[in-house]
């Protein structure tokens, strides 16, 4: 739905840059197909290494190292699997509920959704070409130290039923 | 033999692959199944985001973006990262590409680590999923963490980064678009 969305503005908004000036069409272009390229080879590498991953380590394996009476140790488990793996959104929340269903607990997801999404370990690649390594290490760890509060607000607000 | 090289990674991986495969055929098949769909998601975002990048680069100039989003912007900037963020499409790793093009056209470092934030977990078409999968009571909590959560991990990095650590990621940021 999103991509339809996005594809038919990219199209209007080349056909109206298109029309006003076309060299500089051309010329963002060009810069569109760089920035891509840049990229690529580290994105290929990454999207087959998460498949290993993700066939390796299914989802009935994570649900019972991350259920309801895991506790802390549950919780950094899910942390450390959600910092790792990179999960196209549209799979991760039902993964998630799928996970909540198979007895993982509230707080254990929490820190998994969280890291899952601001923490990249497989990405950092990426991420050091433009931001350098100091800067990626900093932010990914703060980011995963942040998901541990993540966690415990929703397991206090969320977790009692 | 640069383009090998530039490909070194993924011919690693696809090796792997492929001894996966020899060992343990469903194993190997289903990392090759899961890796079709990543693609398909990339496929579906990615390009046109790099697209809209070429045409903000092309035809915003400098001087906008810096009033709106640069050292002086203030609050107004902060607003306009998170919601820049939380309207993207894709996955993280398409959250750099743009960053660079923001850092080439003066946007204040600060504002590009909350866009990085904002980008990486409160993306709008993300929470109606995600309350549609857990619920909103989870979706909801969830959101107002991350909204302070993303702007205190901003600070403390821009905190933590000199100003010469700052100008060279900017330069860097250059050669990349």
């Amino acid at each position: 739905m999103s991509s339809i969305i996005i594809y038919i503005i990219m199209i209007v908004l080349l056909m109206i840059s298109y029309f006003k000036d076309k060299k500089k069409t051309k010329q963002a272009l060009k810069k569109a197909w760089k920035s891509f390229d840049n990229i690529l080879p580290q994105i290929i590498g990454v999207l087959m290494l998460v498949g290993i991953l993700l066939a390796v380590f299914d989802a009935q394996l994570i649900s019972k190292l991350i259920g309801n009476e895991s506790g802390w140790i549950g919780v950094i488990i899910g942390a450390v699997i959600g910092a790792i793996t990179l999960i196209p959104g549209f799979v991760a929340f039902p993964t998630a509920a799928m996970l909540l269903g198979a007895g993982a607990g509230y707080m254990q997801i929490g820190a998994f959704v969280s890291t899952l999404m601001m923490v990249g370990v497989i990405t950092a690649p990426v991420e050091i070409k433009y931001f350098g390594k100091r800067l990626t290490i900093l932010r990914n760890t703060l980011a995963f130290v942040f998901s541990f509060a993540v966690a415990y607000i929703i397991g206090k607000v969320v977790g009692k039923v | 033999m640069k383009q090998i090289k530039r490909y070194s990674f993924s011919l690693i991986i696809i090796t792997v692959i492929a001894i996966m495969i020899l060992i343990n055929k469903e194993t190997g098949i289903k990392a090759l199944k899961i890796t079709g769909n990543s693609f398909k998601e990339m496929l579906s975002v990615i390009p046109p985001v790099f697209v809209l990048l070429g045409l903000l680069d092309v035809w915003v100039p400098k001087e906008t973006m810096m009033k709106y989003m640069g050292e002086q912007s203030g609050l107004k900037g902060i607003i306009l990262a998170f919601i820049l963020g939380s309207a993207a499409a894709g996955p993280l790793y398409g959250a750099f590409p743009v960053a660079a093009v923001f850092m080439k056209k003066g946007v204040k470092f600060s504002n590009i680590l909350i866009f990085i934030g904002a980008w990486s977990t409160t993306k709008i078409p993300m929470f109606v999923f995600e309350i549609t999968s857990l619920g909103t009571k989870f979706a909801v909590t969830r959101l107002l963490i991350d909204i302070p959560g993303i702007i205190i991990i901003a600070n403390i990095l821009s905190y933590l980064t000199s100003k010469a650590q700052v100008k060279t990621i900017y330069q860097n940021a250059q050669s990349m678009t």
